[in-house]
């Protein structure tokens, strides 16, 4: 049963490698002895055409649709292109020079500053209200489901019309909010024109679109942990808040950890809310790496090909350190 | 109000695009390239283009991009082998097209320029060749509410230079209104606006950084702190801006000619006044408009049918069309004489465009685009309070040399 099992995986786990197979299920050589051989004698060519053939509409589709534009992007950060040269090619390689000149850049500190407080403190926040919502929806009440599914229209919402909204209630003159605040006696506040509130207003519109996210994914989390653990923790006589702690936190673990990776790297590359709501602006006060990349490459008349794609391979980067960490914990997590 | 902003927006961040295809089937197949989302394929505008293509005995295939995209995309469809075989193009940048050898010029396209005002065209030169034509230009000017003024007790023709404009828009603000809407937003379009108070101060676009120039920036800047001009200026386009205007509670906005239609349309009397100098007179304004250009092909028999499409663009009655689509100002005067023939009104327009200057002018071309992003940078920094306005204009200045001298 055991090895049976165990040869049937190691088939499947190695589509290409008949070689590997062949021994593993050769090991019971008193009953495949016949199918051993005949595979000897005419398999391996077979198989591993075959094998190939299945491996190659998601070969090409990862070479045409990843390998190729990271290359180029790569590529394109590594050479000095006028707009001559982007059309006509021939343009130096320069090394590293466009990634020296947007570490130099007055932009660069405040920009990386603003990724990462808008990446930070939008996924908290995310999670957190995420987090206690999905608990909440977990203790079925009358309208549960519908006040659920109403709470995912922030996601199901074109990005364009959400930021928009965001950006008509945040007006500084017309805008509801500071019409709402002017009812309890606050002055207008500035949300999207002034260096200091520009961030924030930004980070508070993606917390709102960010949160039926970690609802979904952590309801279903939820949904998982066994209702059993829940009624013995009561027996014990645990409170609340200690069958939270003990019991739903520790389980719930590796889908929080999946949710804020995705989550992580969904928010570093969070573009057009930005754009829509400030263009990075007023001046830099809400450029991110993303929105950065972006103005340099086409937010200009004259586009600066090679130092936005710098910049947009910075922030590939970043996710990507953000992946391994996450591949690590979850070795550890598993061991 | 709402439904009004998603609009906007949706028609600026991607192209919509109509085609035609009224000619015959198995003709060929021409490709243009404009910036005016905002004409669907029932418009005017693409009938103009079907029936240009009909009488070539081509079929037209036409996108329309977003001004600020189609930059990026004309460059890559260039790198691609896949230019269209029209490109209508806003004129800063056809300095920049034409460097990156992504355009013809007339020595192979024909074109005829001769009818075109000088002023206009130059925008359309770049070492000694000539890369387009103008299909029309429109500029900057203070829209008016009479009912505003009125009721505020200003006189429109009082305003001649910035204190009395400024005195205005105290009474205006003394009288509960808005003074003026502008749009001070960061990109081209924010420096387009300045440049008419950059310019009448008598600040030159090689230095940013002139006491001129800070007299100019101090006066949008006090205009914000003392409540005349909304705080939303920093964000706002010259559409948002011009639909604050348009619903009654504003008295100035600094808009262009191809409002004019919506002006009918707002509701209350307006009026036109120039935009004046800060001592007086008015200011030289910059002129907007787009070129019609010919992107290079590598199959050189298209050029032949190409002139054919544009002639038939640019030709006196269809200019004269196509101007009165677009709201923009012929760029020949023959065509303009027709238009104030037709709408006295425009003649404040067609004054404003013969004293227009080319943004790319003062021997500027390229450089342009570099110089133009610092000075929005410098408005947005001290409109926003995050620097002082000679301080945001010093680092400008810096930041434009170093980015000029690379070539």
């Amino acid at each position: 049963m055991t090895t049976s099992r165990q040869s049937a995986y190691r088939l499947a786990q190695t589509p290409a490698g008949t070689a590997s197979a062949v021994p593993a299920a050769g090991r019971d050589r008193s009953r495949d002895k016949t199918a051993a051989a005949r595979r000897r004698r005419t398999g391996p060519r077979g198989t591993q055409w075959a094998a190939w053939g299945f491996l190659a509409p998601l070969t090409i589709y990862l070479l045409t649709f990843y390998a190729y534009p990271l290359y180029r992007n790569l590529d394109l950060s590594l050479r000095n292109y006028t707009v001559y040269s982007f059309v006509h090619g021939g343009a130096p390689f320069t090394g590293f020079a466009n990634y020296t000149a947007v570490i130099h850049d007055p932009t660069f500190v405040p920009a990386l500053e603003h990724t990462l407080v808008f990446t930070l403190v939008s996924l908290a926040f995310q999670f957190a209200i995420g987090l206690a919502l999905a608990v909440f929806f977990t203790q079925h009440f009358p309208l549960s489901p519908i006040l659920r599914a109403l709470f995912l229209v922030p996601w199901l919402l074109p990005l364009i019309v959400s930021a928009s909204t965001w950006a008509w209630m945040l007006d500084s003159g017309s805008g509801v909010v500071n019409y709402g605040l002017h009812f309890i006696g606050i002055g207008p506040v500035d949300w999207l024109t002034s260096p200091s509130w520009a961030l924030p207003s930004v980070v508070i519109a993606n917390i709102w679109i960010g949160v039926p996210f970690n609802l979904v994914l952590l309801y279903s989390g939820l949904q998982a942990i066994p209702k059993d653990l829940y009624e013995a923790a009561a027996l014990d006589g645990a409170t609340a808040w200690q069958r939270f702690r003990r019991v739903t936190w520790p389980l719930l673990r590796p889908v929080s950890a999946i949710t804020l990776l995705l989550g992580l790297v969904y928010t570093l590359k969070v573009f057009d809310i930005i754009w829509i709501m400030t263009k990075g602006g007023p001046v830099d006060s809400s450029t991110t790496f993303a929105t950065w990349s972006y103005r340099l490459g086409f937010g200009n008349l004259l586009p600066a090909f090679g130092p936005g794609a710098a910049v947009g391979n910075l922030l590939v980067i970043m996710a990507l350190i953000a992946g391994f960490i996450y591949i690590r914990v979850q070795r550890r997590q598993s061991a | 109000m709402l439904a009004a902003g998603a609009t906007a927006c949706s028609t600026s961040s991607s192209g919509s695009s109509g085609s035609g295809s009224s000619a015959a089937a198995g003709g060929k197949t021409f490709t243009i390239w404009d910036p005016y989302p905002q004409f669907d394929s029932s418009s005017a505008w693409t009938t103009l283009l079907n029936s240009c293509g009909s009488q070539a005995g081509v079929t037209i295939k036409r996108t329309s991009y977003d001004t600020t995209d189609l930059t990026s995309k004309v460059l890559l469809a260039a790198q691609q082998g896949v230019a269209p075989d029209v490109l209508i193009l806003d004129n800063p940048v056809v300095s920049t097209l034409a460097e990156a050898g992504v355009l013809t010029d007339t020595t192979q396209n024909h074109l005829d320029t001769s009818a075109v005002q000088p002023n206009l065209l130059g925008a359309g030169e770049y070492q000694g060749k000539t890369y387009g034509v103008p299909i029309g230009a429109n500029t900057l000017a203070l829209y008016y509410n009479k009912n505003i003024l009125k009721a505020a007790g200003v006189d429109p023709s009082t305003i001649t230079d910035w204190s009395s404009l400024t005195a205005a828009l105290a009474k205006v603000k003394a009288a509960g209104k808005t003074g003026i809407t502008l749009s001070a937003i960061g990109t081209e379009e924010g420096s387009f606006q300045f440049e008419p108070w950059f310019w009448g101060s008598g600040a030159n676009l090689t230095k940013l950084d002139s006491a001129q120039a800070a007299a100019a920036l101090n006066l949008w800047t006090s205009w914000l702190k003392d409540g005349y001009a909304p705080n939303s200026v920093i964000n706002d386009t010259q559409t948002t801006s011009w639909q604050e205007f348009a619903a009654g509670k504003t008295a100035f906005s600094e808009n262009g000619t191809w409002q004019l239609s919506n002006a009918a349309k707002a509701g209350f009397p307006y009026g036109i006044i120039p935009i004046p100098a800060e001592n007086g007179g008015a200011a030289p304004v910059p002129t907007g408009g787009e070129f019609v250009t010919l992107p290079q092909q590598s199959d050189t028999s298209r050029y032949t049918t190409t002139e054919k499409l544009v002639s038939c663009l640019t030709s006196a009655d269809n200019a004269y069309n196509t101007d009165s689509t677009l709201s923009y100002i012929a760029a020949s005067g023959a065509v303009q004489a027709k238009q104030v023939d037709a709408t006295p009104a425009l003649q404040v327009w067609v004054t404003a465009v013969h004293s227009g200057k080319a943004r790319t002018g003062d021997d500027l071309g390229t450089n342009y685009p570099k110089i133009s992003q610092q000075l929005w940078t410098a408005v947005q920094s001290a409109l926003s309070g995050s620097a002082s306005p000679s301080a945001a204009l010093s680092s400008a200045q810096s930041a434009a040399a170093s980015a000029t001298s690379g070539k």
